[in-house]
């Protein structure tokens, strides 16, 4: 057979590794032919709608419910006590603390669920909420984590103050764990005796992953085949059949939980909601689907927010920036429940990354978790567990050490980042860095943005305000971040006991194209074009040819779900495994259908040949149409794999970013001029689909630093919970990205992919918040808290005097 | 956030959209472009059993420029006010003020009628009325009467709108001024931290008049006559501008919430004024 095409335009045509291949995803949704879980409808399907608490603190002294009984289209009313004969009026968190499903006796937040209303539409619904009378008696609130931990108030009479926690022994009846990592005794002792130190509090706001799409679900029990079908806003949908299954005593087999198209997760839809639980109650009470969909404000106010944690660093280093040790506690306020989405044996989640990039020969990070009349959550927002926390401590630390050593904060990071020769790294606080070049990706960011000459302008900027020709200072924000994603291996990282590998399961079909379906579940991220890829350059059939397939538990292998950038780390090398596995069955068919043996051929592209005659070969077309017509002696019949990937490590992406700022000191108005984001994610996959993520991420940044939270008052009122007041900027707001990469490849990855979808997060809100605070620097700032709206940064210039 | 049951009334004309408010009294509430009402009833803060569309209503939109006066039709969006040339021309800071509202989908439905009728302190148009002197036409059961765009604020969400009248149309002289509507926020689509818009005629290289009015800075919005005093007979420099600026503050009541303390407001209220001011002065 003559071949008409050049190999090199084989490999173009299968738009495997490295092809910006336009995403396959993006017809239907930009025609907006999206399925999400509000456009199911089900036959003769129910709408349920929560009764809310007004108050973060009450008893509930009584719920009557019979005026909205008797509203024409109302079914049913369920309250607690309806809940408890099936002890579903409580539910587990992913922490292994409790939640109430609906209010038992009292209410510990404002927004919280009280009682479900099940009618005919959601208008009725929303009718029959007004008409529910609860009687409350208002508790004093708390809403400081400190306070909580001194005051006489229980906030959680459901738990014996005396028992342990999940995570060890409780300090107080507020307390929820202590947990630490590293030597605070040996730490302390270099701390004390070091030629510097710094040291600085730093609150990172609470505050919300807001996708677009809020969450909601659909649950029909089929009571004539004992089927449960569950559709619903899940980042996970494995762990939630399983978790429903233990919950509900349905036999996990007859329940089938569908994720269909996801309108952004950031972390927000990992764990399960009371709404879950009341729609499934529901479908079984009333033996028709029950759907179940929260508005905006139901979804700022009651789900599950982000960050929230109080951290106090003390910083050593010698007179040359040699940094000596780290000393970190965190008061981590959980709200009301402690609902976190960490891994089982990670309270705080990945916190003890807070030595960051950087050479620390000895470090101490502690965790006290407390209880407060807050929304209950603590998720991950668009990072890997509580890594975000880490970066922006241990980069606003470098910046405070540098101000101490009245040293550049580019050049602190140059003497103290781990060196390329020390990877494979050993962490003080217990990680293993896989692969690193921080020195080339630092040089490069600095190089590409001039960074001499923008410290040169601000100078000259900082002169020309004090001789009162502007009014205008900059700032020039640096970061530079380690992520630990790909959570990760089983021996050490759950989710209920449920260890975090993940799948992939592939059938080629006869005529060369192929199926894949994968453990995890897109919320934007791509997976139907880049899993696709990581295939087509395994297996040789175009990434065109492959459908990629999730969120079916039926018809998907078991995978933990898609959330701190795992999905490439864990379930992308699943694929490539599997991948391999076809690879080797096609290599037997091949030798076979060219008469040689297995060794004497060899894979190229999109074929096998014959080593040393790649003019005698075998298309992966030709290879599975003999796998499914031919009978080969010692071969089943057809061409399928299942890989299961227990990943032996995280992957570590890093990267270098900087922010170039102007501020309005009189307004308190910031305006970007430049943000330059280095990316180094390993093997680039998709470099379009890579940058889409990276604006993205850079874009909830932005966000975070500069305004968005979820805000209270002293009674435990929310104050942000629409988006007027909750900060999601728009293309108005959000300044052009440049970006740009190194790779270094992951060792242990099969392809040598690390993940991306949050590293711009993650780098990013520290880049922003140092940019605000290195323009006040000149002028004697230290330190000041996001986020940065326009009043915080005016009253930062305020301060410092910059209005006299 | 779904909006209580309520009866949906679409008149044609004038007449009939006066005999359903007439007929239901309380109950009843015209509804404009329906970017403040909407939000409200869905929140079932605001309960309106009778809700009156007036969007078939030809009369009421459209844009008349005559004899040096200019006619807004109540139910003329803001999009139409942006992009239309002869208002441009003829009075050019509703071009540069509508610009700063919200966002573009919410201008093609928000009307000018609707901003200035429901007397929320946060919106743009009332102090841009009475920076321009507008008089505002209410036409209810007992005919139509005028009421100055200065006097018809009395409190958040109260005006001298009576029960039963609709507001019709607003007019004004074409000001050939300098003009500047100054307008800071957090974000595209929020309300102003502080907004000032200002008018400034010229004598020679003197002001001649000046209007500045703010917004979002009390509980109505608020035409600083002092400020406006403060300037006129000066060329505009910086002490006569710091003189403005200190007797609009005068004026002023802003309130603290997620924007900021009103500290903060204030300060930014006297930059922003004053900015308006150089601006508009630079246009004189």
């Amino acid at each position: 057979m003559k071949d008409e095409v050049t190999r090199e335009e084989r490999v173009t045509n299968l738009k495997g590794l490295g092809s910006s291949r336009k995403r396959v995803e993006d017809a239907r949704f930009t025609q907006g032919k999206g399925h999400y879980v509000d456009d199911i409808n089900l036959p003769g399907m129910l709408t349920g709608d929560f009764v809310r608490s007004p108050y973060a603190h009450a008893r509930v002294k009584s719920i009557n419910i019979d005026a909205a009984m008797a509203l024409d289209g109302v079914v049913a009313v369920l309250t607690a006590k309806d809940l408890e004969p099936l002890s579903l009026h409580w539910m587990p968190t992913l922490a292994g603390d409790k939640q109430m499903v609906l209010a038992d006796g009292k209410v510990l937040f404002q927004g919280q669920e009280v009682a479900f209303v099940v009618a005919k539409d959601r208008y009725i619904a929303a009718d029959a909420v007004e008409l529910v009378e609860v009687e409350y008696e208002e508790l004093p609130v708390i809403v400081d984590p400190f306070k909580s931990l001194q005051s006489d108030v229980v906030l959680r009479e459901d738990l014996d103050p005396n028992a342990p926690g999940a995570h060890g022994p409780r300090k107080h009846h507020n307390h929820i764990f202590t947990w630490e990592v590293g030597d605070e005794d040996g730490t302390n002792a270099v701390i004390d005796d070091a030629d510097v130190v710094a040291t600085e509090e730093m609150y990172y706001h609470r505050t919300h992953p807001c996708p677009l799409e809020p969450c909601g679900s659909v649950a029909s029990m089929d009571k004539v085949n004992g089927k449960l079908t569950l559709y619903g806003t899940f980042q996970a949908p494995h762990v939630v059949r399983t978790v429903a299954s233990l919950l509900s005593g349905i036999e996990e087999h007859n329940i089938r939980v569908v994720s269909p198209d996801i309108g952004g997760g950031f972390g927000n839809k990992v764990g399960v909601y009371p709404g879950y639980v009341c729609s499934i109650v529901a479908s079984i009470v009333t033996g028709v689907p029950v759907k179940w969909v929260e508005d905006r404000m139901e979804n700022l106010m009651s789900t599950a927010f982000a960050r929230d944690y109080w951290m106090k660093g003390k910083i050593s280093a010698t007179k040359e920036g040699k940094i000596t040790g780290l000393h970190c506690h965190v008061t981590a306020d959980h709200g009301a429940f402690d609902a976190c989405a960490d891994p089982t044996k990670f309270p705080a989640g990945f916190m003890s990354i807070c030595t960051g990039s950087y050479d620390i020969p000895i470090a101490y990070l502690g965790v006290d978790g407390v209880y407060t009349n807050k929304a209950p959550g603590g998720v991950s927002y668009r990072c890997s567990f509580r890594v975000t926390e880490a970066v922006y401590f241990i980069e606003r630390m470098i910046e405070v050490l540098a101000i101490e050593l009245n040293m550049d904060a580019a050049e602190l990071r140059r003497i103290n980042f781990i060196k390329k020769e020390q990877f494979p790294y050993d962490s003080e606080l217990g990680w293993e860095y896989d692969s690193g070049d921080y020195h080339t990706a630092w040089e490069k960011a600095l190089k590409a943005v001039d960074y001499e000459g923008l410290r040169k302008e601000q100078a000259e900027r900082v002169a020309a305000f004090k001789r009162g020709e502007t009014r205008t200072i900059m700032g020039i924000g640096l970061s530079f971040f380690t992520e630990i994603v790909g959570a990760g291996p089983v021996k050490n990282c759950d989710i209920l006991g449920m260890g975090m590998f993940d799948s992939c399961e592939i059938r080629i079909h006869p005529t060369g194209s192929a199926i894949a379906r994968l453990g995890t579940i897109s919320q934007g991220q791509g997976h139907a074009t880049t899993f696709a890829q990581i295939l087509a350059s395994e297996i040789g059939i175009p990434a065109d040819s492959i459908t990629i397939e999730e969120g079916d538990t039926d018809t998907a292998p078991y995978g933990l779900g898609t959330y701190g950038s795992r999905s490439t780390p864990v379930a992308g090398a699943a694929t490539a495994m599997a991948g391999r596995k076809i690879r080797a069955k096609a290599q037997m068919i091949a030798a076979y259908l060219l008469e040689v043996h297995d060794d004497d051929v060899e894979f190229d592209v999109d074929r096998f040949v014959i080593k040393g005659a790649p003019e005698r070969f075998k298309t992966m077309g030709e290879i599975a149409y003999a796998a499914y017509n031919q009978a080969i002696p010692g071969l089943e019949p057809g061409l399928e794999a299942v890989s299961y990937y227990d990943p032996p490590n995280m992957t570590y992406p890093f990267g270098a970013y900087v922010c170039v700022m102007d501020i309005d000191v009189d307004t308190g108005v910031p305006k970007i001029n430049r943000f330059y984001a280095l990316d180094d994610c390993g093997t680039r996959i998709n470099p379009m689909v890579i940058e889409g993520q990276i604006h993205g991420g850079l874009t909830e940044a932005l966000a975070v630093a500069l305004g968005q939270e979820i805000a209270y008052d002293e009674m435990g009122n929310c104050k942000t919970a629409t988006l007027m007041d909750f900060f999601l900027p728009t293309a108005w707001e959000v300044p052009n990205f440049e970006t740009d990469f190194t790779v270094t490849p992951s060792p242990h990855h099969p392809i040598g992919a690390k993940g991306v979808g949050e590293s711009p997060h993650v780098g990013g809100v520290p880049c922003f918040s140092n940019a605000v605070q290195d323009a006040f620097r000149p002028f004697g700032n230290r330190h000041t808290n996001m986020p940065h709206d326009h009043w915080r940064i005016w009253k930062t210039a305020n301060d410092l005097g910059l209005h006299d | 956030m779904i909006t209580a049951a309520f009866e949906y009334h679409r008149p044609s004309d004038l007449a009939g959209a006066l005999s359903v408010l007439e007929e239901h009294g309380d109950d009843a509430r015209v509804i404009a472009g329906g970017h403040s009402l909407i939000p409200m009833m869905k929140l079932r803060m605001a309960e309106v059993p009778h809700l009156i569309d007036l969007q078939d209503i030809a009369g009421l939109k459209g844009i008349t420029i005559e004899g040096g006066m200019v006619t807004i039709g109540a139910m003329t969006t803001q999009h139409e006010l942006i992009n239309n040339e002869a208002l441009l021309s003829a009075t050019p800071i509703i071009h540069e003020a509508a610009l700063q509202i919200a966002d573009p989908q919410v201008r093609y439905m928000g009307t000018i009628g609707g901003n200035v009728a429901n007397g929320d302190p946060a919106n743009d148009m009332p102090g841009l009325m009475q920076c321009l002197n507008a008089n505002f036409t209410l036409e209810g059961p007992d005919g139509t009467r005028s009421v100055k765009a200065r006097e018809f604020y009395e409190a958040a969400y109260m005006t001298e709108l009576e029960d039963g009248e609709i507001l019709t149309q607003i007019t004004f002289s074409a000001v050939n001024a300098g003009y500047a509507y100054e307008k800071q926020k957090r974000k595209i689509g929020d309300y102003a931290t502080a907004a000032c818009g200002v008018l400034i005629t010229k004598d020679g290289d003197k002001v001649a008049t000046a209007s500045i009015a703010m917004t979002n800075l009390s509980d109505v919005p608020v035409l600083s006559e002092a400020a406006g005093a403060a300037l006129v007979g000066t060329s505009c420099d910086a002490a006569a501008i710091k003189a403005a600026v200190a007797a609009a503050l005068e004026d002023i009541d802003p309130t603290e919430d997620n924007r900021g303390p009103v500290e903060f407001k204030m300060h930014v209220a006297g930059i922003i004024i004053s900015r308006a001011i150089a601006r508009a002065w630079s246009r004189a």
